[in-house]
């Protein structure tokens, strides 16, 4: 350290030789004691000392008493009788099953997907992840509301590793796996919507949704890959996939119906009868992922300079986001029926996701058009001196940049909208609010409100604490794959 | 074809200028006049011909008007009067004649806006495969070749936020150059550079231009203007002030508005 | 080279590829397939009868009560009354869930500061916890599990003691000390408040046109009109909400300006608020003096403090508290608080105050600790730094996002149908039941939250330019 005064009367004094290494010794970490700790922290002035106290006292009862309160006074029979309902609702227990199915197929490509996206790790199964592991196992098997269900959720762990160390294998050979892992996402969704639902297969939504997507594929490959001379390469290219995807179309629909003994399927599982976790759960996931192309277009359309295209934006966003959401949902509920043509009474929970889809679309635009605004100016004039046209540019460069920019945003939204389903209870749907409050109103549960709320605030709170944990990890990797 | 044999047309496609050697005008900018949104008239009737195989080097003080100028060249910046014309193809309203015309010219940026959530390799075959329509293979291919002529190939798989500016900049050369363009425009490419890289980017811009390629380029750089430029413009408050080879040009400016530039950067 | 096609284009063909064309065009097919869905729509509402908008129904008798209301209504008025009671006490939750919300987020946030380790583990415990409960789930607990568990009247809670009955609480209610304010003088304060809110509404459309602030063309002659027209209907609605006399006619209320002069606490509350304004008046006149002329600003300190002491006088004195009486089945008189209430306030604020401590804890370490550092350097004291150099501009941070947190509160409030208090939604809601005129609730009950939700972004937005500092 050297003497900086320089002032001219005054004689530098000269600065010390540096110490040798040994000397100077290793920089030491200072670890307090408990003590040196607790002055530094809690008693460090005499207001701190007080406040620290009485904070203590106050604390500590509370504590103490919630702690002794839920070992021994409080009653849980109201949850570990009633924990199918609390999942999913009124659903006859002989189809439990299903449940589980559903709960599987997610472990599965959650595995999948976990292993795709860290296929260029060496060891996927690191000391962290398999302490969490090993602890939810044990969780699961110590908990007295889980022990009945600890076999299969042993195997949806199993799944879940075994098909993450899958991922990588499959990462690591083919390439387009990566893209194919959101189809799988969007057919699991339909056939988890079939799992609960029920009815013919040939009649679900899931066949139809297969067939479509089948049908798109034949027509492609079709095209890409046969050519007749004879005609234009254009003319060939859609003559080609229009005539795949139709007659594949045709004849997946028809076939079915034709051949005798193809009408198996499940039992129909009344919607009404659907609630609890894993109708919350639909509502969310629903809700987040319908209001996607609503929300793309609406931010697009606000940023657009063209007067009409952007007056409709600002009035369909500002009026959304203007009223509670509350009485979107109400208005679902009592104006669709109102505004169908007569004899079309769609279903309660259609309704509600519709109210859900409009109400996130607005939320959503305004999250793509914060990221939209961060893009510089710069990427379109570079897309379009290249060019590319505008819809092109907006595809291929606008979007995908926007989009990620507004993950963390997103993430937000979809932890509020998980929260907002418990305005459904409201209008009367059985997510799990209202299956708790039904549960409740029975006499023999009727005095176990505290333990009853206290178990469902606890799942809420495990579900957004996770998925907030998860958005900053996102944002976290994002950051420094854009630096 | 003489003057009264041409087909009258709604839009204009006359004959292109040629120049001496008989090099027919990539560029025709005849009277051009712009205005902002606020009413500042930033081009005042500039008319410029740019020939095959030139190599034309603008400068100006800043606010002068020259991006706006060789930006509208592509159509990035639209114009109100006068007439634009790309090899032949006007620059109007006409939409397909703007994407002709994008697709025949190429720029590079101050900023290389380099599309970050893309590796370098898609950066450069973007536009080929989407616009030119090409066919995979040949687009990587010829996006390979170009990065290596640029001096970058090794770096084909990372993302734009893992080059330094110079290396950046050399890739949206190459970018540009993948759709074989007839004319590239630089817009100041080494002022957002440190100097150390300014060297290499100049370097592939003198490489290219020996190659034969035309190059209409804003920049400050004096010693890349008296060695590769064919012609030098000065623009000055929307004008063009005047036009001459780097020799002329620098030893002996001819209006008073170059010779205060000239004292001011060099 | 010279290819180019020497055709001359057919004119339709030059028209599908001239940009200009398209521009038009786009907007026009936009416009007609948003217009035909609201008219097909509309069809399917006139094939059930269903498509007359007609207001009128808002006289005939609405016939169900309304337990907590301070208008005094009564189940044989009529559904205006009621919809106005029911505004009025959304209007009860919102402005004390704002003001109680931004003490507690205020506190929250400074506290995630605090040199105390406990204290700043407790604040973010409670934020963390806050944010990740569904609101209507914290509603519902509130209301069952704290407020309905009291004990019923015979064992009411009494506090401090028997015979100096402040507080009084039993599953009836909550009894507080309360100042003898008349019914229309509570309804007044409402008022007045809603009536500043609009004035923030004229006041920005009469910016408008002062600073000139409107675009050219059509654009800009339709802002202008829109901005006549809210001026005019301000100002209409400020006279009623203001002077109105009657109780019967159109309004059921007593506007604020008689409720005020009308009763002798009034004068005392239009006393206090000309303090209020006092105060802060002085106060920026002092922090002007430290930031202009480096005063101590202690003469205007102690100005405050005399202000302060005189609004603390008339607040103690003036207003003739009472508190609750210990009768045979309970209690009476004091300030009544229902239940509902109480749970509906309560859960609010404690929700939203999450939300603002995270505002508020961002925006203070949103200013760099350069600033911190240049400012110690300088020589200013800690607090002397926090006052004129930090606070300042974290506010600027702070003030953007509470605005949609005062929105979503005032959204929020909604939800008091589920715990049963009436509401401007739960009246809204029972109205549409029984009176069957389901548009014509819905866009009455929309249209006021959509008013609310205005009013609160642009008197924010106003308070916002006021900490703005000015960028380049």
């Amino acid at each position: 350290m050297t003497n900086l005064d320089v002032s001219p009367n005054r004689t530098p004094t000269p600065t010390p030789p540096p110490k040798s290494p040994i000397e100077r010794g290793a920089p030491r970490v200072s670890k307090l004691g408990p003590v040196a700790w607790g002055q530094k922290n809690l008693f460090n002035s005499w207001f701190n000392s007080i406040l620290t106290v009485v904070l203590l006292l106050l604390i500590g009862n509370f504590v103490i008493g919630t702690l002794l309160w839920v070992f021994s006074e409080a009653q849980w029979a109201v949850v570990t009788d009633n924990f199918g309902q609390f999942m999913s609702g009124l659903y006859p227990p002989e189809a439990y099953w299903r449940i589980w199915s559903m709960l599987g197929i997610i472990f599965l490509m959650a595995g999948l997907t976990w292993g795709l996206l860290a296929r260029h790790q060496k060891k996927l199964l690191n000391q962290p992840v398999l302490i969490g592991l090993g602890a939810i196992a044990l969780f699961a098997v110590v908990l007295p509301l889980t022990q009945p269900h600890v076999l299969n959720l042993i195997v949806c762990l199993g799944l879940l590793v075994g098909m993450a160390l899958a991922g990588q294998v499959i990462g690591r050979k083919i390439p387009m796996a990566a893209q194919l892992i959101s189809l799988g996402w969007f057919l699991s969704y339909f056939a988890v919507l079939y799992l609960l639902n029920g009815g013919e297969v040939r009649a679900s939504f899931l066949y139809l949704v297969s067939r479509v997507v089948l049908s798109l594929l034949v027509g492609w490959q079709l095209s890409q890959r046969v050519s007749i001379p004879a005609l234009p390469p254009w003319l060939t290219k859609i003559g080609l996939f229009a005539a795949g995807v139709v007659i594949t179309y045709l004849i997946l629909w028809y076939l079915p119906y034709t051949i005798p003994g193809l009408d198996f399927g499940i039992d129909n599982v009344r919607t009404s009868k659907w609630g609890g976790l894993t109708l919350t759960l639909l509502l969310a996931v629903s809700g987040i992922v319908l209001c996607f192309p609503l929300g793309i277009l609406l931010a697009l359309g606000r940023r657009s300079k063209l007067p009409v295209l952007r007056g409709f934006s600002v009035a369909y966003i500002e009026l959304i986001r203007g009223v509670p959401l509350i009485s979107i949902l109400f208005m679902g509920q009592v104006l669709i029926p109102l505004f169908l043509p007569e004899g079309t009474r769609p279903d309660r929970i259609v309704r509600a996701v519709i109210g859900l889809t409009m109400f996130s679309a607005a939320y959503l635009a305004e999250n793509i058009r914060a990221g939209l605004q961060a893009i510089p100016q710069g990427q379109t004039e570079a897309a379009q001196s290249l060019g590319l046209n505008k819809t092109l540019t907006t595809l291929l460069i606008v979007l995908p940049q926007a989009i990620k920019i507004a993950i963390p945003a997103i993430v937000g939204q979809f932890i509020s909208l998980f929260q907002d389903t418990t305005l459904l209870s409201i209008v009367g749907l059985l997510e799990m609010l209202k299956m708790t409050r039904n549960l409740l109103v029975g006499a023999s549960y009727s005095g176990d409100y505290v333990e009853a709320f206290l178990f469902i605030a606890l799942i809420y709170w495990i579900f957004c604490y996770a998925m907030s944990y998860g958005s900053q990890r996102i944002e976290a990797a994002l950051n420094t794959d854009l630096r | 074809m003489t003057q009264s044999e041409m087909p009258r047309l709604n839009v204009e496609r006359s004959m292109t200028p040629r120049d001496r050697s008989g090099n027919e005008a990539v560029i025709v900018a005849q009277d051009v006049h712009k205005w902002y949104d606020n009413g500042f008239h930033v081009l005042k009737g500039v008319s410029m011909n740019v020939y095959k195989g030139e190599v034309v080097v603008v400068m100006g003080p800043s606010g002068s008007g020259k991006s706006t100028f060789i930006r509208t060249f592509n159509a990035l910046e639209p114009y109100q009067e006068g007439s634009i014309a790309i090899d032949g193809i006007p620059i109007a309203h006409d939409l397909k004649d703007i994407e002709a015309v994008r697709r025949e010219v190429g720029m590079v940026f101050q900023q290389f806006n380099l599309f970050p959530h893309l590796t370098v390799l898609k950066n450069v075959t973007l536009a080929p495969l989407w616009v030119r329509r090409w066919p995979q293979g040949k687009a990587e291919e010829i996006a390979m070749r170009l990065l290596e002529r640029v001096g970058i190939a090794e770096q084909a798989q990372k993302f734009p936020g893992q080059l330094s500016g110079g290396q950046q900049q050399r890739v949206a050369i190459a970018r540009s150059l993948a759709m074989q363009p007839k004319v590239m425009l630089f817009d100041e490419p080494t002022s957002a550079l440190d100097p150390e890289m300014v060297r290499e980017v100049l370097d592939v811009m003198r490489n290219l231009a020996n190659d034969g390629m035309t190059m209409v380029c804003v920049t400050h750089e004096v010693g890349f203007a008296k060695e590769v430029a064919d012609r030098v413009v000065l623009m000055d408050g929307g004008v063009l002030v005047e036009e001459n080879t780097p020799d002329a040009f620098f030893n002996n400016p001819k209006e008073e508005r170059s010779q205060a530039f000239l004292s001011q950067i060099l | 080279m010279v290819q180019k096609t020497a055709k001359p284009l057919p004119r339709f063909k030059a028209l599908l590829r001239d940009e200009r064309f398209w521009q038009v065009a786009l907007q026009i097919i936009v416009f007609i397939a948003v217009v035909a869905t609201f008219y097909y729509l509309y069809g399917n509402l006139k094939a059930k009868g269903q498509a007359e908008f007609d207001l009128g129904f808002l006289q005939n008798t609405a016939g169900f009560p309304m337990s907590d209301n301070i208008l005094g209504y009564q189940p044989t008025n009529s559904y205006a009354k009621i919809m106005q009671a029911g505004v009025i006490n959304s209007f009860r939750v919102v402005i004390v869930g704002i003001i109680l919300a931004t003490i507690v987020g205020i506190t929250a946030g400074v506290a995630s500061f605090s040199t105390n380790w406990l204290l700043q583990k407790i604040s973010r415990v409670y934020v963390g916890l806050m944010r990740n409960v569904p609101l209507l789930l914290q509603l519902i607990f509130w209301y069952t599990a704290v407020f309905r568990a009291t004990p019923n009247a015979d064992n009411q809670i009494v506090f401090p003691d028997e015979a100096l009955s402040w507080v009084v609480i039993s599953n009836k209610g909550i009894r507080l000390p309360g100042p003898s304010f008349p019914n229309e003088l509570w309804v007044g304060i409402i008022l007045l408040v809603l009536a500043l809110l609009l004035g923030g509404l004229l006041w920005r459309s009469a910016n408008m046109f002062r600073l000139g602030r409107f675009g050219a063309g059509i654009g800009g002659w339709l802002s202008r009109g829109v901005n006549v027209a809210i001026i005019v209907a301000v100002v209409i609605t400020d006279y009623f909400l203001l002077f109105s006399n009657s109780a019967e006619d159109r309004l059921y209320f007593t506007g604020a300006v008689p409720a005020f002069v009308g009763s002798p606490q009034g004068l005392w509350v239009l006393a206090l608020m000309g303090l209020a304004a006092g105060l802060v008046y002085v106060w920026k006149l002092r922090t002007q003096a430290m930031l202009t002329r480096g005063e101590d600003g202690n003469l205007l300190l102690g100005m405050m403090g005399a202000i302060a002491l005189a609004t603390a006088a008339i607040i103690i004195f003036a207003f003739g508290w009472k508190t609750p009486v210990i009768v045979p089945n309970g209690a009476e008189g004091g300030l009544p608080i229902t239940m509902e209430y109480a749970a509906v306030v309560t859960g609010l604020t404690f929700y939203t105050g999450a939300f603002i401590a995270e505002i508020v804890r961002a925006g203070i370490q949103s200013v760099s600790r350069g600033q911190w550092e240049a400012a110690r350097s300088l020589g200013l004291s800690n607090s002397k730094a926090m006052q004129l150099v930090v606070f300042p501009q974290s506010l600027q941070v702070i003030i953007p996002p509470l605005n949609s947190e005062f929105a979503n509160l005032a959204k929020n409030s909604s939800l008091a149908i589920a715990v049963g208090y009436q509401d401007l939604y739960s009246v809204a809601y029972t109205s549409l039941n029984q009176s069957g005129r389901a548009i014509e609730v819905i866009a009455v009950m929309m249209g006021t939250y959509l008013l609310i939700n205005l009013l609160i972004s642009i008197n924010m937005n106003q308070l916002n330019a006021v900490f703005q500092v000015k960028g380049r």
